[in-house]
């Protein structure tokens, strides 16, 4: 039937779109924080998971391996910032932007030159298996995905809401100086958001880990992610969610229905037309924020 | 005493030019970091490892010793053209590469002409290379993409009981979407017309993370097989999609590049039943191998970081290339003598590479990989290949070695040959005169 293929291709799409979220989320929770476009969110997913898939080569229980690498990551998140980004306070965006990519390239070649670089399997315990709902296949795994990812947006969003942390941090979001000018501690804060964003990586790594093995390719997934931020706004969490859904749902219906017109293979580029289009009516993204400077 | 010091120093040159002389140069461009390091240090521990075994075992080919050094490409087109020029005029000149990239060996195909440094593309390509007419110093050793493509075929025709049987079968050919993903398409389409199956050709944007709206596609279309063209990521995207959609992986075949452990492992459980076409068989169970272990990790020489990697598919695929370019050294000393030889030398040593039934169980590697005889105008040698399965943990032979139609690839390299002596300008060798 038709409609059950169409309705097939939306909901996996939408699917899709949650596990682009997840890595968009890396990217907003530092940029919503710093200002900073991380280009090393690729590398940290990789490091995360290939982190945990080595610990637990060495005989370590999941749940352990699970809380050690969680701590790793957050060291790794709070290290970078100390290392990396606060002597490059009050400089240039793209300095900081340049040092991420530099970041990027060490965290790639550290990872592998600590853990190795096998090719690791990583079965999380749900399989990828579909199960039919009126017709339409629907995979078990992508479902479990969609409900990590929206614990995680909740969590996020309880954390930055209600929690003092989380309105300092939307404070010093929203302005850097103005933050520092009532008490609030920039660089403790930073330190914070490389933390959560080292455990965002670790959750986006491991479910993406298990679909596509344990390897260095998992420094890939950010070129889904990047549409999703053009669309959302690289400031926005629910931002992140929609953009996403909107994203996945958006390439797979084009690959399927207008593919075969384009001689096929156009879900690498459509996204990013889509995004483009889009920007053309709301610059700042669906969610983002509009700055209007005055002169 | 200063003519006494130049004395010495021109004793001492032509003592060093001398060990120079005995020595001959094989350049490594590996790839041991970055995104495809799992299986190029696998591949380029079993190729070190088998020139240490010549050098421990028979010190060296001819009494000259063979001396190697690496060079990182990362398997980057930059990165290898680098690596070629830094070692092709080292250690008395390099004997020939091998840069396991189909990239980085079109990136340097017109160089290595000019230099006259013959290029191993052993199992990949360019397919219509292995006409050495028009491609003198390029070698598809052992069997092309396009070679695999139709055993691909026959082997699906095997499975369904013949190939009658594919009158009326569908099969969908999942590519990845670059150069390489799409050489094979004129290759099946052939075979489609000369079968009388129904094809249907289905691109996944490269890298091939997401496959889903493909596999869609595909358990809409209910092929009776999908034969895969991946590389990297896409294979274990393409298995995992398959569990996702329920497609059975029995029906899926893959070309070598889709057919290592790292393929099967990093797909899980969704890798059961999926096969792979190979030109070199996995396992410890050959003779040059045990040999190996015995000879160079008992005298501490292995190159591999862990010794149990031995007998994997990649490791097995790079003692094969170290077998190919020493046989092609050997064969090259009997016509030049046994001294270093100029990249022209071996170049003609690999045009006169001879494995036969005899000569493979002299080296151990009986039914390790096919048989290869290659002349001046046959740089491929062999166009055979044999399919596996992976059952979860091992790949085990599923085929014997099937042979590539060559009713159907003929015809295709010689259109391509034709079109690429006009692009360039050049001439036919003539094989008969050069005898």
């Amino acid at each position: 039937m038709e409609w059950q293929f169409f309705l097939e291709v939306l909901v996996g799409g939408l699917l899709a779109g949650v596990m682009y979220s997840l890595v968009a989320l890396g990217f907003v929770l530092i940029y919503k924080a710093s200002g900073v476009f991380n280009f090393a969110q690729g590398a940290m997913v990789l490091f995360a998971a290939l982190s945990f898939v080595s610990i637990q080569a060495m005989g370590v229980p999941f749940w352990l391996a699970l809380l050690l690498t969680l701590v790793l990551m957050v060291a790794l998140g709070v290290g970078i910032e100390r290392v990396v980004l606060r002597p490059l306070v009050n400089q240039p965006p793209i300095t900081l932007f340049m040092a991420t990519i530099g970041l990027s390239f060490f965290l790639e070649g550290l990872a592998q030159m600590v853990w190795g670089t096998d090719v690791h399997g990583l079965e999380l315990g749900i399989a990828d298996e579909p199960f039919d709902v009126a017709g339409v296949f629907i995979s078990k795994f992508d479902l479990f995905a969609a409900a990590v990812c929206g614990t995680l947006v909740a969590t996020l969003a309880l954390f930055f809401s209600k929690t003092k942390l989380g309105r300092a941090l939307r404070a010093v979001a929203d302005d850097h100086q103005a933050a520092m000018s009532v008490g609030i501690p920039l660089k403790h804060i930073w330190a914070i958001v490389w933390g959560v964003a080292g455990f965002v990586a670790l959750v986006a790594g491991l479910l993406w880990g298990s679909r596509l093995g344990v390897q260095f390719a998992l420094t890939l997934v950010v070129l889904k992610a990047l549409p999703v931020l053009i669309l959302g706004g690289f400031t926005s969490v629910p931002g992140a969610i929609v953009g996403g859904l909107i994203i996945g749902a958006g390439e797979k219906l084009a690959e399927v229905y207008l593919g075969p017109f384009l001689s096929g293979g156009i879900e690498n580029w459509f996204p990013y037309m889509l995004a483009l289009l889009f920007l053309l009516v709301r610059p700042e993204g669906l969610f983002g924020e509009k700055h209007i400077e005055r002169v | 005493m200063k003519q006494t010091i130049i004395a010495a120093s021109l004793v001492l040159a032509t003592v060093a030019g001398s060990a120079l002389a005995a020595d001959q140069f094989i350049p490594i461009p590996s790839y041991r970091v970055g995104p495809y390091a799992s299986g190029g240090a696998k591949f380029y521990g079993g190729m070190i490892d088998y020139l240490n075994y010549v050098n421990l075992k028979e010190g060296g080919v001819g009494g000259v010793k063979l001396t190697y050094e690496e060079c990182e490409t990362e398997y980057k087109n930059d990165r290898g053209v680098e690596c070629y020029e830094r070692l092709k005029a080292k250690n008395g000149g390099a004997s020939a590469f091998n840069f396991m990239s189909t990239g980085i060996t079109y990136a340097v195909m017109d160089r290595a002409d000019k230099d006259k440094i013959p290029l191993m593309t052993m199992g990949f390509g360019r397919a219509d290379a292995q006409d050495g007419r028009a491609f003198k110093y390029t070698f598809p050793l052992i069997t092309s993409y396009w070679s695999q493509a139709t055993a691909k075929i026959q082997f699906i025709g095997q499975r369904l009981g013949g190939m009658d049987k594919l009158r009326g079968k569908k099969i969908v050919n999942l590519y990845h979407g670059s150069a390489y993903g799409k050489e094979t398409i004129p290759v099946l389409d052939a075979m489609a017309k000369k079968h009388g199956f129904e094809l249907k050709h289905i691109e996944v944007p490269a890298p091939g993370t997401e496959q889903q709206s493909q596999w869609l596609d595909i358990r809409r279309e209910r092929p009776d097989f999908v034969v895969l063209r991946s590389w990297g990521v896409m294979t274990p995207a393409a298995l995992k999609s398959a569990q996702k959609v329920g497609y059975p992986r029995e029906q899926i075949v893959s070309n070598w590049w889709g057919g290592s452990e790292e393929d099967a492992i990093a797909a899980g459980e969704a890798a059961k039943g999926y096969i792979a076409g190979s030109f070199a068989l996995d396992g410890k169970q050959f003779p040059v191998i045990q040999d190996i272990e015995k000879v160079v990790y008992g005298a501490g020489k292995g190159n591999l970081s862990d010794k149990g990697y031995m007998g994997t598919v990649n490791y097995n695929r790079g003692v094969v290339s170290g077998i190919l370019m020493v046989e092609a050294i050997r064969a090259a000393q009997k016509k030049y003598g046994a001294k270093t030889l100029s990249g022209d030398q071996i170049r003609w040593g690999m045009e006169n590479i001879n494995i036969d039934a005899k000569r493979q169980q002299a080296l151990g590697v009986t039914d390790m990989f096919p048989q290869v005889r290659t002349s001046c105008q046959n740089h491929e040698g062999s166009g055979y290949t044999r399919f596996m399965q992976w059952d979860g943990k091992d790949w085990k032979p599923v085929s014997g070695w099937i042979k590539a139609d060559t009713s159907v690839t003929l015809p295709l390299i010689k259109a391509s040959v034709e079109k690429y002596v006009q692009e360039k300008g050049i001439t036919l060798r003539d094989c008969n005169a050069e005898k």
